[in-house]
């Protein structure tokens, strides 16, 4: 096991142990700020992976943007944090059958043997030069419908916070 | 640098510690003497003359005597307060502001790590700074604490976007992420620093920069978060101890750590003003480096004894009525300047 192992270890140990939190903790709170420790053991993860770009996308993103305001709705909101939340077993049929079906297809996932191509951006050194190219030239539909959709939700929360005017 | 301690040690996980630990030997005594300076600073420009007995000369020990009085102190953590989080948080908000250092270039031969997207690292890493200050209003169980830092991340996460559209700026015309790389650029005599390139253009984005930075570190005229008169302390209004004395070194960290960005983006890094001469030499480029940080901060402490304080309505219309569409529009500029000089 070499320095390389022990780090991706320690990520993968960190991201999985702060998710189990997520999911069991009865404190909402603590369930919104464990999050923190798994979108950074992703982030990890993808620098481990050589996708360095995407580690700090994933950061400023998630922790940044997405925890950040999830922190601000739990705040805000008047006796969440004070109520605990029901992790009973609900469902259990349907929900046995659900994880099955995620468990199979994670396992084939697993053990399939892939063909794959070498991946256009990696073998470059820097990453952000080729993901910017490849934006404008092949992939620029998905991204033009992507900013497109944001700059929809952005006018739909302005006006939505914006004071009801008398007629 | 690295090569060097390669050589010397012949282990790479210790090796990078070392590189890691380093920028600390700056920060620790930076943040120690910058309380002071301030102090000295605020009270010459009240007619005043500041802590004066401490040490001898013009009480340069005072923070000093302060911090050891700190560590000294009870561990106080309030009953009705959320004991891990409240033990936690001041931790996550100095990693976010450490954990910039990382891609600061301090000198021709060291910088943290050499990753080639630094500047992109640094402006995302420092959201941490956020989930912590969020933590540590929370988890004080107090009205004000919980204003504070929820004032704070409303303030932060506004000021991200001017912040990083005018960095933007800079990135569009040097062309990479990488701060070395940026620095190197900007060897020479004065006119070939960033700010004076695309005149006025990246002037007026450094202007931004500046000012949308001081709103992100919670710097009159942008310090709500911990307005003394009407929120006691903001989100460390309940810290005592040493816990306290961790937030406020990481509220000097991020000082110097804006204003070192500001300085690697648009006023030469670690290059001499006078072109070749006095550089060269690693103590030279991190005596550079250093002098123009401290000018820097200099300017945020004189800032903050000149201003008032200003209003939550009037915070958000500088920042998205104003540097917002300023910096939009110095986008535009250079990318328009950029096609048409056919770079």
């Amino acid at each position: 096991m070499d320095t390389f192992d022990i780090v991706f270890y320690a990520f993968a140990a960190i991201t999985v142990l702060s998710a189990f939190v997520v999911v069991f903790s009865r404190n909402i709170m603590y369930a919104a700020f464990s999050l923190l420790f798994t979108f950074c053991g992703v982030a990890g993860l993808y620098v481990l992976l050589q996708a360095d770009f995407l580690a700090v996308t994933q950061i400023l993103i998630y922790v940044g943007g997405i925890l950040v305001l999830l922190l601000f709705g739990v705040m805000l909101t008047n006796k969440v944090v004070s109520v605990d939340i029901k992790t009973g077993t609900l469902h259990t049929i349907p929900a046995m059958i659900l994880a099955a079906i995620v468990l199979g297809s994670l396992a084939a996932v697993f053990y399939a043997t892939w063909s794959t191509t070498p991946d256009p951006v990696a073998s470059t050194t820097t990453t952000t030069k080729a993901i910017g190219e490849l934006l404008m030239t092949s992939f620029v539909l998905p991204f033009e419908v992507a900013s497109v959709i944001l700059l929809a939700a952005l006018v739909g929360a302005a006006l939505m916070a914006r004071r009801t005017r008398k007629p | 640098m690295k090569t060097f301690l390669l050589e010397l040690l012949n282990n790479e996980v210790l090796v990078y510690t070392l590189m890691a630990i380093m920028p600390l030997i700056w920060v620790i005594p930076f943040a120690l003497f910058a309380v002071w300076w301030e102090r000295k600073i605020s009270a010459h420009m009240q007619d005043r003359l500041g802590p004066m007995y401490t040490g001898g000369w013009h009480g340069w020990s005072q923070t000093i005597a302060d911090i050891a009085k700190l560590i000294q102190k009870e561990d106080i953590i309030p009953t009705a307060a959320d004991k891990k989080l409240f033990m936690l948080a001041p931790y996550v908000v100095f990693t976010g502001s450490y954990a910039a250092y990382a891609a600061i270039p301090f000198a021709a031969s060291y910088v943290g790590s050499e990753i080639n997207i630094g500047l992109f690292y640094i402006i995302s890493i420092s959201s941490l700074v956020v989930v912590g200050l969020l933590m540590a209003g929370w988890a004080s169980n107090n009205k004000w604490s919980l204003f504070g830092a929820l004032r704070s991340a409303a303030q932060i996460v506004s000021y991200e976007v001017p912040v990083a559209l005018s960095l933007l700026a800079v990135v569009m015309v040097v062309g990479t992420f990488d701060l070395q790389e940026i620095n190197h650029l900007q060897t020479g005599p004065v006119w070939n620093w960033l700010v004076f390139q695309k005149f006025p253009l990246l002037l007026f984005a450094c202007l931004i920069y500046i000012v949308a930075s001081l709103a992100e570190v919670n710097r009159t005229p942008f310090d709500l978060p911990e307005a003394e008169s009407e929120l006691v302390g903001g989100y460390h209004t309940e810290y005592g101890g040493m816990r306290f004395a961790l937030l406020f070194l990481s509220e000097y960290a991020n000082m110097f750590a804006v204003s070192a960005i500001a300085v690697s983006l648009f006023f030469g890094g670690w290059n001499s003003p006078f072109g070749d001469f006095l550089s060269g030499h690693w103590l030279l480029d991190l005596f550079w480096f250093l002098s123009k940080g401290m000018a820097l901060i200099f300017v945020q402490m004189w800032l903050r004894w000149t201003l008032p304080r200003l209003r939550v309505d009037q915070l958000m219309y500088v920042g998205w009525k104003v540097l917002v569409p300023f910096s939009f529009a110095i986008i535009l500029g250079i990318g328009v300047w950029v096609l048409a000089a056919g770079q």
